[in-house]
């Protein structure tokens, strides 16, 4: 059984459409990224996965549906939907008792073992806390918790850059443990990219590219071609060119190695220039612009 | 990070199961921590009474001494007046209380987004919205009855105490007041009246807090304003405002002779209340109220 299966989830606020037949299958253990710039859907995809908005199409996380069973989802899955969200009154102390006392698999220990390490002290007020103290102790409490699935959007947005390299580094690999699922949406995908086990472009409420990272590995080569080889490497059918530097950078997919060093310089694309390469021509072919 | 890991093994077993009713006292408490002036509110009026009335202990000497002069009737309500106006201003500080913390009480957590924390743990909506309701219709006036109580024995032994030091005899104020009277129809009074009528009252305010995008405190108060007000102009009758339950009401609970229930000669009718159809109707609309306003907080996200 998938943690999360849909199929042909669509989702429309007014006239707008937010997502477009997602079909989208997360097995048990995988860490997703869900990788796509501001407004492609991707709060909207999580906000459906854990029951906040309804939708139409097939969508069950956990076997369940969550627009009608969140309450009982949320024994199994726990979610930061967006940062600095916990009330202002709030002092930790009672978060943390509050959490313990509705939540079966919450673990106190844990949650405070967690803001040992922090700033953070328990008679805190969240309102006498930085935006990035706030992430740290929302991260706490969810982290705590015994989930099945752990659903994080942008979970490091607006906080600097020491923090952010520290939340993927240490508390959420610890959190992983091969049984647990991780779904996280961003769009900086290269702070997170050494984690993931999975990705999915999402890119005007549409998933425009599904792969495992051993699969893109296996699969995708860039090369940096010099002008008088041009020619020669176009003729392989790159999947996308980009220039830079005097050079020209192209994306192959499924093409051998060795043809390819013929070419170029050859190297593995990382996830950013895979998806700056897969949504950006998508999105400027549907406009009619020129590469 | 060896010690997180250990306690992250160890802890893996214990996933206990937790009773329904664990949710709903934790969400209660959780409504008292987010309102304090639920409980500073009315502590303070008491305070302020207490205050004003400990200086008009210096006429009550001679308050005492020209009570014979008086006829029955008016020696007790002399007496009685302070008790009665100390229960009146804590009844009203509570209603006041009650409204402004129900009309904010579903509105507050989407306005400030804290709702994508709430919904974020196993809690159901109508868990969450009978916690708000538990407020007004059980937490407040239990919590009413206990101030005024409060108020009134030290009102009680301060006056005794004063008229006393003055060579009266405090037996006086002890029998013209019927204090253990009085505070068991205070109890029964915040009981049917304050909880059980005025529950759709609270009701409707919830359901407005759930619904409204913003102002919830207009659209709580100016629907019924215009209905009431052209109902005054049109047939020049006040049934609805009636119905309202904020003028009177409840008459069915008891028969009282003046103007406050707790006079110690008014007499109780539970009976008679427990079968009166206003009663059931206005329950019945509670339960309306709230069913939809557990059906929005499911269905609606943050205000913005």
């Amino acid at each position: 059984m998938p943690v999360i299966a849909s199929r042909g989830l669509r989702k429309t606020f007014g006239k707008s459409v937010a997502l477009e037949s997602v079909d989208l299958q997360v097995e048990e253990g995988r860490i997703l990224g869900l990788i796509g710039r501001n407004g492609s859907g991707k709060t909207t995809a999580l906000s459906a996965m854990v029951g906040l908005i309804p939708y139409q199409g097939e969508l069950k996380v956990l076997d369940r549906n969550p627009w009608t069973e969140r309450d009982q989802l949320m024994r199994d899955v726990s979610f930061i939907a967006d940062v600095a969200l916990l009330p202002r009154w709030l002092q930790v102390s009672q978060a943390l008792d509050y959490v313990a006392g509705v939540h079966p698999r919450f673990h106190r220990m844990r949650a405070e073992a967690l803001l040992a390490k922090t700033a953070i002290r328990p008679d805190n007020k969240v309102m006498k806390l930085s935006k990035g103290m706030i992430t740290q102790l929302h991260l706490a409490l969810i982290l705590a918790i015994d989930a099945k699935l752990l659903v994080l959007d942008e979970p490091t947005l607006g906080l600097d850059l020491s923090f952010r390299k520290q939340f993927y580094d240490s508390p959420l690999n610890d959190y992983w443990d091969h049984r647990r699922t991780v779904v996280v949406a961003t769009h900086e995908v290269d702070e997170i990219e050494d984690i993931l086990t999975d990705v999915a472009f999402l890119d005007r409420g549409r998933i425009v590219f599904g792969c495992s990272i051993e699969d893109i590995e296996s699969r995708y080569w860039e090369v940096m071609v010099n002008p008088e080889n041009v020619a020669a490497a176009r003729a392989l059918n790159p999947i996308n060119e980009r220039r830079s530097l005097g050079r020209s950078i192209l994306l192959f997919e499924g093409v051998d190695r060795q043809q390819l060093s013929g070419v170029g310089d050859v190297r593995r694309p990382s996830v950013a220039d895979l998806f700056g390469a897969l949504t950006s021509s998508r999105a400027e072919a549907s406009q009619g612009a020129r590469i | 990070m060896t010690g997180f890991s250990s306690a992250f093994e160890a802890q893996e077993v214990a996933s206990a199961r937790l009773s329904p009713v664990r949710p709903l006292y934790w969400s209660v408490r959780r409504e008292l921590w987010e309102n304090r002036s639920l409980y500073v509110a009315p502590a303070s009026a008491a305070v302020v009474f207490l205050l004003g009335f400990l200086i008009s202990t210096i006429h009550l000497p001679a308050t005492i001494r020209n009570l014979p002069a008086l006829d029955p009737m008016h020696q007790h309500e002399t007496i009685a007046l302070p008790y009665d106006m100390a229960a009146g201003l804590l009844m009203l500080t509570a209603m006041v209380v009650g409204g402004f913390y129900c009309v904010d009480a579903l509105q507050a957590e989407r306005r400030d987004r804290s709702i994508l924390f709430w919904k974020s743990l196993p809690v159901s909506d109508s868990t969450t919205v009978l916690a708000k309701a538990f407020i007004p219709l059980v937490f407040l006036p239990l919590l009413t009855f206990a101030i005024i109580f409060a108020l009134q024995v030290c009102m009680l032994l301060t006056s005794s105490a004063v008229v006393s030091a003055s060579g009266l005899n405090a037996a006086t104020l002890w029998t013209q007041l019927s204090f253990f009277k009085m505070t068991l129809l205070l109890l029964y009074h915040l009981l049917t009246i304050h909880a059980l009528w005025q529950a759709p009252v609270y009701g409707w305010l919830l359901l407005v807090s759930a619904w409204a995008r913003r102002a919830a405190f207009l659209w709580a108060i100016l629907p019924p304003f215009a209905i009431g007000a052209i109902e005054r102009i049109v047939f020049g009758t006040s049934r609805f405002a009636h119905l309202l339950r904020l003028t009177g009401g409840g008459n069915e609970a008891l028969t009282a002779p003046g103007t406050f229930p707790m006079d110690p000669v008014t007499h109780v009718t539970p009976g008679t209340f427990l079968v009166s159809p206003g009663l059931w109707i206005g329950l019945a609309l509670t339960a309306i109220f709230l069913t939809l306003a557990i059906r929005l907080r499911h269905d609606r996200g943050p205000a913005n």
